[in-house]
């Protein structure tokens, strides 16, 4: 079928990436304007999977709006719905039992950990090399069967409930995450051999997209995306919750603010997560699982916001009350949303072949961006 | 600076505006007009350097539309609110592109959503919604043809 090709006055060409793209790993439109190979300029289309979540929430109880975040960022549906209980439990101060806020630790890392393994192996199956995502995908099974078998499902997990978890542990918790820390400690180096080392990945993410720390703060990048430019954004160090503030683990910061310094981010990262839970599987306290709340949850008038750190970046959820039991406004603030905005002020200049590569380290999560 | 330093320091500066300590972060309560002259401040004041919007939003207050901007500083690590009063029916502010790049994208999103006019903004268009879309879905007053709640 022939179509005429889009052309600006001074002769670039004018392409469309996707809705449908197998690099975006979603439904992301890139209007991208090129100069032969050069891309000019790149204007994000997105809303092609918005399901209004915030007003959706508008109409749900206290209770059954945290679902509805699973949905946002699938990867990290269980900070997501942390994000949210936190904000509940902040309007009605609900003390939190330990036991339940360690294990949200550890399942949080543990989503972490997923999350940073399926964004190495689909990264690196962008840049050409497909065996890598089915060595990730070796490692991210264990971690989906524990989650399965922790709270029923394997992906949109629905674990935090206000004042706790909805659940307590299986008796074989803490075996398998112990079983999963071996076998992740032992493959960790594959990982490293496989891509890291690799020459023709290190050329092709090694001076691309670059982004300086004072434009990371005004685009508003967090998470590991920030970090690679040497932005110290890391919630869990800056304003702890839950029980970060008793562990020990670093803030992993690189200062290139290229793509390889992104993806070190990431993959070291992944290493502090497995000595987070380290620290904690053997050291779950006895109690309660969950505080004992009322049936209907109603918070006071006023305004809350949370924010925590997902696998992506700062999560916000800014929760306006009117003092009945459902909220009065929601908005989420969502790292991917940021974090696409910059995407233009990294790519202007690059190649369109490396624009695979930027993409691939700012980790967008589609569902995330749109809401 | 401490929230309660970082409320004096404000309210000496701005003894105008209604300073307050809000749920979590002082919280600054200003008329639109004057937005621009206070961000200038804020931002670039050595005391404050509040360089990082964390968020920006609105409320639809049904008599009024309430502007919400977060900021924070990379620096001292602290956080302010700042909330404006808008006019409902022309709900009408300056925009923060110049200041804060990531208010470009935030603020096409509050117009797609809420109808909010930024002013002097380069570049406002609805985001998510196609451009002949009727209404801002979330306006409280907004009658979605099918509501999959109510159906």
């Amino acid at each position: 079928m022939h179509q005429e090709i889009k052309t600006t006055p001074s002769g670039d060409m004018v392409i469309n990436v996707g809705p449908q793209h197998p690099s975006t790993h979603g439904v992301l439109h890139l209007l991208i304007t090129l100069n032969g190979e050069t891309i000019v300029n790149l204007d994000p289309n997105i809303g092609y999977i918005h399901r209004s979540i915030e007003k959706m929430c508008e109409s749900l109880s206290y209770r059954q709006f945290i679902y509805t975040t699973s949905r946002m960022d699938y990867l990290s549906s269980h900070m997501n719905n942390h994000a949210c209980a936190l904000t509940v439990e902040k309007g009605l101060q609900i003390e939190v039992p330990e036991r339940a806020e360690v294990i949200r630790v550890i399942i949080s890392e543990l989503t972490r950990l997923a999350s940073h393994q399926l964004w190495w192996g689909s990264m690196a199956m962008d840049l050409g090399a497909l065996s890598p995502f089915f060595y990730a995908f070796r490692e991210r099974e264990m971690i989906t069967d524990i989650m399965e078998e922790t709270c029923g499902a394997r992906l949109t997990m629905n674990y935090v409930v206000p004042g706790g978890v909805m659940m307590d542990l299986h008796p074989d918790f803490q075996k398998k995450v112990k079983a999963f820390i071996v076998q992740f400690k032992s493959k960790i180096g594959e990982y490293h051999d496989l891509v890291t080392g690799n020459i023709i990945f290190q050329n092709r993410t090694k001076g691309i997209g670059m982004l300086s720390k004072e434009d990371a703060i005004s685009y508003g990048v967090t998470g590991p995306a920030a970090r690679g430019s040497g932005l110290s954004c890391d919630i869990r160090k800056l304003y702890p919750y839950a029980t970060y503030q008793k562990l020990q683990f670093n803030e992993i910061l690189e200062t290139a603010g290229d793509s390889f310094a992104r993806y070190m981010v990431r993959m070291r990262e992944m290493e502090e997560s497995v000595s987070i839970i380290e620290q904690l599987i053997d050291n779950i306290p006895e109690g309660e699982f969950q505080a004992k709340t009322k049936a209907v949850l109603k918070l006071p008038k006023g305004e809350f916001y949370t924010r925590i750190e997902t696998a992506r970046g700062e999560l916000g959820v800014y929760l306006v009350s009117e003092g009945g039991t459902t909220p009065y406004r929601i908005k989420f603030r969502s790292p991917g949303f940021s974090n696409l905005s910059a995407l233009n002020h990294m790519i202007k200049g690059h190649k369109m072949g490396d624009l695979v590569a930027v993409m691939g380290t700012l980790d967008l999560v589609i569902p995330d961006i749109d809401r | 600076m401490e929230n309660d330093a970082l409320l004096n320091s404000l309210q000496t500066s701005f003894p105008d505006a209604a300073c307050a300590i809000g749920s979590d972060w002082p919280e600054i309560d200003i008329d639109g007009s004057d937005l621009l002259t206070l961000i200038q401040k804020l931002r670039y004041d050595e005391q404050w350097t509040f360089d990082y919007l964390f968020c920006e939003t609105c409320v639809d207050w049904k008599t009024h539309f309430t502007m919400v901007y977060h900021l924070s500083s990379t620096k001292h690590r602290h956080s302010v609110v700042l909330k404006a009063k808008l006019d409902h029916d022309k709900p009408q502010i300056e925009s923060l592109v110049g200041f804060y790049k990531t208010a470009d994208m935030l603020e096409r999103e509050v117009y797609d959503l809420m109808g909010i006019e930024f002013l002097n903004h380069p570049d406002l268009r609805r985001l998510l919604l196609t451009e002949d879309w009727v209404g801002y879905p979330l306006r409280k007053d907004y009658e979605d043809p099918i509501n999959m709640i109510r159906l």
